[in-house]
């Protein structure tokens, strides 16, 4: 078992909760960690900041040029880990595109990643084909990589389940990162179809963005990311989030039961 | 090599979402490719609608006034639209057309990929949306509202540098969001397989018929065959019937801006490094993050952090060589074209005119150059004037 595994071990469904790194500043990132961890989130997801990310939608693009005009590097964000690490066991992930950890080196990040206690990675525009040579290269780190679904993913939804990581992170819908008032029910099928061939945690992300709409998600998965909704609020309050953002993290921990 | 790569350039290296797309558009290229009745459509397109095969001119006084090689010229600028685009949106509207898309979006930079998809979206009855950076739409407003006028919709892109790297990223971002109904014709050899593949073979038919028109007028092959590169689909549309033919050199032309040694430049060979964006595997511009430098040139459509897969391996394996051509350069050879041969290039293909006037005179009379002019330059009288501070109202 794996930290990542355990989270989808208690009593309850996962809440997984991702802030951009350096959002507007690694001092508040770190304390906006603590806050998630202390009002019940059970993993936290980091995102890298990048200059072109073509995942997200116009709120997650905002972060990451404010944590990127803030001066955020890799290794800033490697050195927030080990400060985070001081004080929670929370399972931490990096979400990050792939060219700045092909530029930072696979194998060095991939052990910085180790070192100071990141337990996966996501890496939304690596997908399953693409994968042999990060796969290759993180040497003998235990960093999880984690695989993503989506509602396109039917035909190829089992081939990436045998092989995935962790847990597998499911796409809720068509499009980029956001919040959405309706999410279909697409991915709920493709989750029972998953199932059935690995018994794998699978958590639902993209467009989840109010406690409501997190419980009837994670009512047909093991657990469910939330994004862009934290983010505007660090968005809104900025250096002084960590009220609204925790305020925000225990209704959905309320909600996702 | 496997299908996918060019060398280690290339590959998928995109969203899991669109996986299925990008796997779909390869099955139907793969079906209707050398299917003789899709094939016998688009030549009918490009001779009767394009105006396909495009001449091949030579510059006798250029020649002369440089004192060095003959000197051909390749006129895409002479197809309909005015540039070289036109070759490959027509096979991939039709082949869009095949797949049961009834939509097509995509991005472009100068204009003229833009203006050359709502063209052929217009002819063959697709709805058609165009992302284009907001400074770009500033740089080129005439063909904002040229694309207008054949009933496309555009999209002025706001988001990073607002220039043809964030109009690529709108467009995988609609991409993303809208698949079933819609085709994203990339408007150049870049992004992930099959793009540059297709890109590049339905833009071989420059070289094809160069080869073809050298051989008749001159009895051989030419010397040198040279063209600007921003992603790089006219430069290795040339190239590619030649890329056996190792006697023949093959010059892709960068646009440095205001130089390769300055922040301000697009020259991805010259000054970028390998890493993984929009899809490939490729060079690019970036900074030591690995985040996408914000580029510049004169030119909006070599205004481009990338290069695509291919060009990035026939540089890794010597084949093809790459030089950076500055906007002051480009912007005489803009002037130069006009006055010698009374043939106004686009200020894209200016940059391979100004390359071939620096080493034009150190050549033998009897070599013989092509320089494929990509476009044409009436969109760009407007920003020369302003670039020379001279106020032209239209």
């Amino acid at each position: 078992m794996s930290r990542i595994t355990d989270a989808f071990t208690k009593d309850h469904k996962a809440l997984i909760a991702f802030l951009t790194g350096g959002d507007p500043d690694l001092e508040t990132t770190e304390k906006l960690i603590c806050a998630m961890a202390r009002e019940g989130a059970d993993l936290v997801e980091i995102g890298i900041p990048f200059s072109d990310p073509i995942a997200e939608g116009p709120i997650i693009q905002a972060a990451d040029e404010r944590a990127l005009a803030s001066g955020t590097t890799i290794d800033g964000l490697f050195s927030l880990v080990k400060n985070v690490r001081q004080k929670t066991d929370i399972p931490l992930l990096f979400m990050t595109y792939l060219n700045p950890v092909y530029k930072y080196g696979i194998e060095g990040f991939a052990e910085q990643c180790a070192l100071c206690g990141i337990d996966g990675v996501i890496i939304p525009d690596m997908p399953y084909e693409e994968r042999a040579e990060f796969l290759s290269r993180r040497g003998a780190s235990k960093i999880e990589l984690i695989s993503m679904i989506t509602p396109t993913s039917r035909a190829r939804a089992e081939r990436i389940a045998a092989d995935a990581e962790g847990f597998l992170y499911c796409v809720s819908s068509l499009g980029v990162t956001g919040v959405r008032q309706d999410i279909g029910t697409e991915i709920g099928e493709i989750i029972a179809e998953v199932k059935k061939t690995r018994d794998i945690p699978c958590a639902i992300g993209f467009g989840v963005s109010a406690p409501e709409q997190a419980e009837k998600m994670a009512a047909i998965s093991d657990g469910v990311i939330v994004g862009s909704a934290i983010v505007r609020i660090i968005a809104e309050h900025g250096r002084n989030s960590e009220e609204a953002v925790g305020a925000f993290v225990a209704a959905l921990r309320a909600a996702v039961r | 090599m496997t299908k996918d790569r060019f060398g280690e350039y290339g590959g998928r290296f995109i969203p899991e979402t669109l996986m299925t797309a990008v796997l779909e558009l390869e099955a139907a290229y793969e079906r209707y490719k050398d299917d003789p009745r899709f094939v016998r459509e688009l030549d009918a397109l490009l001779t009767n609608y394009a105006g396909r095969p495009s001449l091949l001119y030579e510059a006798e006084k250029m020649s002369k006034d440089l004192g060095g090689p003959r000197i051909f010229l390749k006129r895409e600028d002479l197809n309909h639209t005015g540039s070289h685009k036109i070759n490959n949106v027509l096979g991939q509207a039709l082949l869009a057309k095949k797949m049961g898309k009834t939509r097509i979006i995509a991005e472009t930079g100068a204009g003229q990929h833009g203006v050359a998809a709502a063209t052929a979206a217009a002819l063959m009855d697709m709805e058609c949306e165009i992302y284009m950076g907001r400074e770009d739409t500033e740089r080129q407003a005439l063909n904002v509202f040229r694309m207008e006028l054949l009933g496309a919709k555009v999209n002025a892109v706001t988001t990073g540098t607002a220039t043809l790297k964030d109009a690529v990223n709108a467009a995988m971002r609609e991409w993303v969001s809208r698949m079933a109904d819609t085709h994203y014709v990339l408007g150049s050899v870049m992004g992930p397989h099959p793009f540059p593949t297709i890109v590049r073979d339905f833009q071989a038919v420059i070289g094809r018929e160069i080869k073809a028109q050298m051989i008749e007028r001159t009895g051989r092959l030419p010397d040198m065959a040279v063209a600007c590169v921003g992603g790089g689909s006219n430069a290795i549309g040339t190239f590619y019937d030649f890329i056996g033919d190792e006697s023949v050199r093959l010059v892709g032309c960068e646009a440095a801006g205001e130089g390769a040694d300055t922040p301000r430049t697009a020259a991805t060979v010259a000054t970028g490094s390998e890493g993984i964006f929009h899809g490939m595997k490729s060079l690019f511009c970036q900074d030591e993050q690995g985040q996408i430098a914000p580029v510049y040139s004169i030119s909006a459509g070599l205004d481009y952090p990338g290069i695509g897969p291919e060009h990035a391996w026939l540089h890794s394996i010597g084949r093809a060589e790459y030089v950076p051509v500055t906007d002051d350069e480009a912007v005489a050879g803009f002037e130069y074209l006009s006055r010698t041969e009374g043939i106004i290039p686009a200020i894209e293909s200016a940059h391979a005119v100004a390359h071939v006037m620096k080493i034009a005179p150190r050549m033998e009379k009897e070599q013989t150059i092509v320089i494929t002019l990509s476009g044409r330059g009436d969109k760009d009288v407007a920003a020369i004037a302003r670039y020379k501070g001279i106020e032209i109202e239209e």
